[in-house]
């Protein structure tokens, strides 16, 4: 996409996003009942990575913006989970 | 008038055009890129006062063992000020906010910062958080848990600890606003030609560092929201009693602090890296490799946090391969080093005063360097983990690389920035006591820290007198070179011969190009960049 033309996103996708938001919340606080000892971080994660995920894509522009920015955000994406990673290479094995 | 001097005919430089304000206003309310970059000059260099007068107490100090002039919480008071004035109101901001903010849209041909009122707001959350860490200072006492402010003590100690903490996040937000201003203005407004691998390599270290800034200083904004959140609330992240951790006080800290040395460092190893070829008079040796390298230890620095930690009770993976990865991220830094000494084998050089900078901060930063890898070492950190050794090694590299760089770099640009001289007499003389004074102050340490003299006390054991009495006399040599250097830049600032000689060192660079002092929009055209910098016939 250029830098002069712009995408505009109707008002019920953004109402659709924001239901899909709710229901992932909605979720993350459900499966903290459920018994998922080693797996619980993982999941809270990925729950959470989804949810960013969106806001990325849609709320902030990121699906129509160009390619370089969505290389920057990946970039961002891999540092970070490479730090959580990391990070669990002393919580997991100690 | 030669051809390499400014024509005075209708021009007027950046320090003439007060955009109808008068006194102060004329610089708190510029959003001129030039003067944001001269106050954080003067608040730094006023915060780096209070900082050396804190340094030389704690060395008078252990000048004999016992108590000489404090005890021993006024001692903690003083390291944990003096250690949070230095990192986060100079070391981090340091190069990027004076040189960074003055130089970067001149060398890459731009009128100004992409956002030039974000970045004047960021000046005025510098000083709030500067202002934070002053109020730390009065009430219940100045804060004393190291500037690292490690839980679970950091939620339990009685003083000013969050005042200081506070100082620490907002300043955070400073740093992340300049760092995605440089982003967008390296991105956005290059001029027209100047490719990535045209662009010259103190902008290239800056966005290097734009990058840490932008992603590991928010990791410290919410540490340190989550100790406010224990000391407040007593929710428990890290504290042991109610199932919380103090080592992911400790993994949080280091993710942010870490890459903050990369902060530091990056940029001092681009002024060094203009300051060079200009005064070899010789093309840098491997630019490709210098960007390339910078790109890495920007990259692979997110990545070694936790050799601040192996002693803290990590699991031996980790353990390993944090140590690994430290190994990893010395090579991009040699790397440098050959290309620094490639560029002046063969090159006519010229001893004068920047270029001393930048020999003496080869050296000290080899020494700094290769020190880190002895630390980076497994086992020979659990013997000298939290001793003298630790301190001698941070201060080469954060103390003699950042500020010998930016010693370097205020001489290399000064007459551009000032459109005055400075005498280089006293600038020489300057030089040669603060590197002997900041040798004999830190190099003692080593050896005391191989010894098992512990940091962190005021006090220490009979056999470790002899080298602190060295050490104290360097810190006081090395006050006296400061001095020395700060009267002579602070005088001629103000009363130095005036000069409008564009390109005084025979530089390559587009800021050698414009009228000394710049103009206030640096361009009357914005350039058209044809050819590589730093190409010398």
């Amino acid at each position: 996409m250029s830098d002069t033309t712009h995408h505009i996103v109707p008002y019920r996708t953004y109402a659709l996003i924001l239901l899909l938001l709710l229901v992932l919340t909605s979720t993350s606080v459900a499966v903290t009942q459920i018994e998922l000892t080693r797996w619980a971080t993982i999941v809270a994660l990925l729950l959470a990575s989804t949810k960013s995920a969106i806001v990325l894509a849609i709320f902030m522009h990121l699906k129509f913006d160009q390619t370089v920015y969505k290389v920057m955000a990946i970039f961002v994406v891999l540092v970070i989970t490479a730090v959580i990673i990391l990070t669990f290479l002393d919580y997991g094995f100690r | 008038m030669s051809s390499n001097t400014t024509d005075n005919t209708g021009y007027k430089s950046y320090l003439e055009e007060d955009g109808g304000r008068k006194g102060i206003f004329k610089w708190i309310l510029s959003t001129d890129h030039k003067r944001i970059g001269l106050l954080y000059l003067y608040a730094m260099m006023l915060w780096f006062c209070v900082g050396v007068v804190l340094g030389l107490l704690m060395k008078l100090e252990l000048i004999a063992p016992g108590k000489t002039l404090m005890e021993a919480q006024a001692y903690n008071a003083t390291f944990t000020v003096h250690g949070v004035i230095m990192i986060f109101l100079i070391v981090i901001p340091g190069l990027p906010a004076v040189f960074g903010n003055f130089m970067l849209p001149i060398q890459i041909g731009a009128k100004d910062v992409a956002f030039p009122r974000l970045n004047l707001f960021s000046w005025y959350i510098y000083i709030l958080g500067g202002i934070l860490v002053i109020i730390s200072l009065f009430g219940n006492g100045p804060p004393d848990t190291g500037w690292t402010f490690y839980a679970p003590y950091s939620f339990k100690t009685g003083t000013n600890m969050l005042p200081a903490a506070l100082g620490a996040f907002v300043l955070g937000f400073s740093s992340i606003l300049t760092g995605l201003n440089f982003i967008v203005t390296i991105h956005r407004m290059r001029a027209p030609g100047m490719t990535w691998f045209k662009m010259p390599l103190f902008p290239w270290t800056l966005y290097g560092t734009a990058w840490i800034q932008l992603l590991a200083t928010p990791i410290i904004g919410i540490t340190l929201l989550m100790v406010a959140g224990e000391r407040i609330l007593g929710i428990g992240f890290f504290d042991p009693a109610k199932g919380g951790d103090p080592l992911l006080y400790q993994h949080l800290f280091w993710i942010y602090s870490h890459p903050a040395v990369y902060i530091m460092i990056l940029p001092a190893m681009g002024a060094i890296s203009e300051i060079i070829p200009t005064f070899a008079k010789k093309t840098i040796f491997g630019y490709k490799a210098i960007v390339f390298s910078t790109l890495a230890i920007a990259f692979v620095g997110y990545f070694v946090w936790g050799h601040h930690m192996y002693t803290s009770g990590m699991s031996g993976a980790a353990l390993w391969a944090f140590s690994l990865l430290t190994f990893i991220v010395a090579i991009p830094s040699a790397i440098k080093v050959f290309n620094w000494i490639s560029t002046m084998h063969q090159g006519s050089i010229s001893t004068e005063i920047p270029f001393l900078w930048a020999a003496s901060f080869i050296f000290i930063f080899m020494i700094g360097g290769l020190t880190g890898l002895v630390l980076g070492s497994l086992a020979i950190d659990v013997h000298v983990h939290d001793t003298a050794f630790v301190v001698a090694h941070f201060h080469f590299i954060v103390f003699g690389g950042v500020g010998f760089a930016f010693f370097g770099a205020i001489h290399y640009w000064f007459s551009k920035i000032f459109g005055r001289k400075y005498d280089p007499s006293w600038a020489k003389t300057g030089w040669i006591i603060f590197f002997i004074g900041f040798v004999t102050l830190y190099g003692p340490m080593f050896y005391l820290g191989i010894k098992g003299m512990p940091r962190r006390y005021f006090d220490y054991l009979e056999e470790f007198h002899g080298p602190n009495i060295i050490s104290t006399l360097g810190a006081m040599v090395m006050v006296a070179g400061f001095l020395i250097i700060l009267v002579n830049l602070i005088k001629s600032a103000r009363h130095g011969e005036k000069t409008t000689e564009m390109n005084p060192w025979g530089g390559t660079n587009l800021e050698w190009q414009v009228p000394t002092p710049p103009p206030l929009e640096n361009f009357d055209e914005i350039p058209v960049i044809d050819k590589a910098t730093y190409k010398y016939d």
